[in-house]
């Protein structure tokens, strides 16, 4: 192709290559393989949603990153994005998302209500939802421009890159779960209060 | 039609349930009790006179320093003519009971459910009468001037930083 | 097998599923739940449950001062945000007592008349997208961005605009505002043009919406039903001309109304009242009077800050009125603006204190989700899904 300095490519991760063959690290890989393929589950519940509208729009475009594919379903998404003010009745809903959600997963917290609850400091809002689900980026901003949710997202695809691949199973992370009473085996019938 | 006649035709058949009534900002403002809400919203509906056949709104207000403290404020629209109507109403917080109008207005139905969620008002022979907004485990009637904006319970946000 | 028939509440032994639709579901354009009670795919009853997102708007106001309630009024139909946001400024006006000069009224009428396209445009291109026509969605969302292209001229925000001031606007709109819009006014009427095309006389499109969510006028009136939902169903009411304010009784324009009340019939009302606010746009800006676009009102009208900067007592004004220390007259106002979904109201209630005593939103979509359960019923699934979307439901408009 003519104009070859217009594009850029992707550099190849470290490590040793010869005639035919590369040699590099499993986890280099899978975070490569992973960041370019995220899944997001757009928790979409107020203005923020709107502003999401747009990023997914042809202006914005979140597909070129890898996520033109939605998944409404908790259980086919990598990365879930919440947007929006969450209150007190739709916590325990929240929760049931995130638990629904298989390993590796993420979770974005756009706007200022989903960080911490907003212009909104009343006694029916959830003052962020780092209170019920561990959260990785958080995203300021009352809505935050299409450029600033695409700036998470591109931060959560380091976090996925450079991520290690026994996290999940460690006993650090099962602690960061417990903490926020989240099962990892689905019980029915038990019931979750939110304070 | 316009707002003295109706006060008139008001006065005529409700004397003696009708407290007082004024005109704010152009709109009739009755002020009756609580017992007579259901004939005089049926008599209003009525066409082609008095002619009031749309329920705009009903919304609940506290008045901390009066005897009667809780009050339903109803606002009447009649569409042909352009005008409107403002009813209100007050009941003490030991026995908050107004007549329900979900019978004459299917829109009422909700409407009366939100000031119930958040006055504690009780309309009698409501179809449905339950927290409608907030969580059903609420344990009092935040729209009350007894209670403050922020939440209770929160232990997180340090009141110096925030203005309180 | 006479021992495990189930009686149901019905009366009759047929096995009837619950079917959970909600809140998180990508049809609902918002959070609401509906639990419905099903008979294979055909809806026998409903039951709606909302409140997921109350923000506890009521209950703030009542301690913010009357600029800051502003902010709170852009967060109620978001997709609106300029209409809510001069509604709020105009029931402050009236009770106040002061009228604003005609430049200001066009101005208001411009953004206003903007507003309501983009909602219009997102109702319309989800009613597509949930019929299956994804197109008209990533289309259309490029005229919203010339949209905000323009919010952000006049007021710096995309979104929730917080836009205008009590007796006007914080400035005058820039050459750059004024060239948008007529890059707007030509390139928009094409492209609705296009999106029309797409599905309005579209075979699949037709079968699915005709005679699909309707609803009588008696029965939308009587359910306190506002806006295209109502106008769709026959009823001709729409407070710009019964209650003109704002200048709109200088202005001629068509109020569109359907026949059943059904969904392509609100597909339609919305079409055609997008092109309406185009020809309003037009006249308002050709028509646009000389004159200050803000009225004479120091005690509440945040000074010019080459003012606030030179002069001592615009320095005195601009720190009373942000602290909200100004005395606001005692009354009770209601006022109603057409929203993009109906009959809008501000109702407010002023002790003369910083903040209001009581003020209370009627707010449309609260009101018309109430007949959703009773306008499924006998439905089918799928049709429950357009209805709901074609009745344009805003959550943030919905719980406050």
């Amino acid at each position: 192709m003519s104009d070859q300095n217009k594009y850029t490519i992707v550099a190849a991760p470290e490590g040793h290559s010869g005639p035919g063959f590369m040699a590099t690290s499993l986890d280099k890989v899978v975070g490569l393989a992973r960041k370019n393929s995220i899944w997001p589950l757009p928790f979409a519940t107020s203005c923020c949603g709107i502003e999401f509208m747009s990023t997914m729009a042809s202006n914005y475009d979140l597909g070129r990153f890898g996520s033109e594919r939605l998944s409404f379903s908790p259980r086919q998404a990598d990365l879930l994005m919440v947007m929006g003010t969450i209150a007190k009745k739709m916590g325990p809903i929240l929760q049931q998302v995130y638990e629904q959600m298989a390993e590796p997963r993420w979770v974005i917290a756009v706007g200022a209500c989903a960080a911490s609850g907003g212009i909104f400091d009343t006694h029916s809002v959830l003052q962020g939802i780092d209170r019920v689900i561990p959260v990785d980026v958080y995203v300021p901003g009352c809505p935050p421009r299409p450029e600033q949710i695409l700036d998470g997202i591109l931060k959560i695809q380091e976090l996925v890159e450079s991520e290690s691949l026994r996290r999940r199973d460690s006993k650090e992370y099962k602690d960061l779960l417990a903490s926020f009473g989240i099962n990892q085996v689905w019980k029915k019938d038990e019931p979750k209060t939110i304070i | 039609m316009d707002n003295n006649y109706v006060l008139q035709k008001i006065r005529q058949y409700f004397d003696g349930f009708v407290l007082g009534y004024e005109e704010l900002s152009g709109i009739l403002t009755i002020t009756v009790k609580p017992v007579v809400i259901n004939d005089l919203v049926s008599y209003l509906k009525k066409e082609p006179e008095p002619g009031f056949s749309f329920l705009t709104d009903i919304c609940g207000v506290h008045y901390p320093n009066q005897e009667n403290e809780l009050g339903v404020v109803y606002h009447l629209h009649n569409m042909k003519n352009n005008m409107r109507i403002r009813i209100k109403t007050f009941v003490t917080k030991e026995y908050p009971i107004v007549p329900t109008i979900t019978w004459i207005y299917a829109a009422a139905n909700w409407m009366e459910r939100e000031t119930y969620d958040f006055y504690g008002i009780e309309f009698e022979g409501h179809p449905n009468l339950k927290r409608i907004l907030n969580v059903e485990y609420l344990d009092y009637y935040p729209m009350r001037k007894d209670y403050a904006m922020e939440d209770p319970t929160r232990e997180d946000k340090d009141n110096r930083y925030f203005g309180r | 097998m006479e021992e495990n028939k189930i009686i149901n509440p019905w009366g009759d032994d047929k096995n009837y599923t619950t079917l959970n639709l909600g809140p998180t579901h990508p049809a609902t354009h918002g959070i609401f739940q509906n639990v419905l009670t099903m008979d294979g795919e055909k809806i026998i009853e409903a039951e709606s449950t909302i409140g997921y997102i109350h923000r506890a708007f009521e209950k703030i106001a009542e301690r913010r001062p009357y600029y800051q309630i502003t902010p709170l009024t852009d967060r109620l139909n978001y997709c609106s945000a300029p209409i809510n946001n001069t509604g709020w400024f105009m029931t402050v006006e009236k009770l106040l007592g002061v009228s604003t000069p005609k430049r200001v009224d066009y101005m208001r009428i411009i953004v206003m008349e903007l507003a309501r396209i983009t909602d219009h445009l997102i109702c319309n291109s989800v009613i597509g997208v949930d019929s299956g026509a994804l197109t008209g969605f990533t289309y259309i969302f490029q005229e919203r961005e010339a949209v905000y292209e323009i919010y952000e001229e006049i007021s710096g925000a995309r979104l929730t605009t917080n836009m205008g001031r009590i007796g006007g606007f914080e400035r005058d709109f820039s050459a750059t505002a004024i060239k948008k819009l007529k890059e707007f006014l030509i390139r928009f009427p094409k492209k609705l043009k296009e999106f029309e095309n797409l599905l309005l006389r579209n075979r699949i499109f037709m079968d699915r919406t005709i005679n699909v969510g309707g609803i009588t006028a008696e029965k939308a009136l009587n359910s306190g039903f506002t806006g295209p939902n109502l106008r769709a169903a026959g009823v001709d009411y729409d407070v710009r001309v019964t209650d003109p304010y704002c200048s709109y009784q200088d202005f001629d324009f068509v109020v569109p109304i359907g026949t059943n009340g059904d969904v392509y019939d609100r597909f339609c009302v919305r079409n055609e009242e997008m092109r309406q606010s185009i020809k309003l746009i037009q006249y308002a800006l050709d028509n646009l009077p000389v004159g200050n676009y803000h009225a004479d009102l120091p005690d509440f009208y945040l000074p010019p800050k080459e003012n606030v900067y030179n002069n001592m007592e615009a320095l005195i004004y601009h720190f009373k009125i942000v602290m909200g220390e100004i005395d606001m007259p005692k009354g009770e106002v209601y006022y109603a603006v057409e929203g993009a979904n109906g009959e809008l109201g501000f109702y407010l209630i002023s002790d003369g204190g910083r903040t209001p005593f009581r003020l209370h939103f009627r707010r449309p979509c609260f009101i018309y989700y109430q007949a959703y359960a009773d306008m499924i019923k006998g439905g089918l699934l799928s049709d429950a899904i357009l209805t709901m979307s074609s009745m344009n439901v805003i959550a943030g408009e919905l719980d406050a």
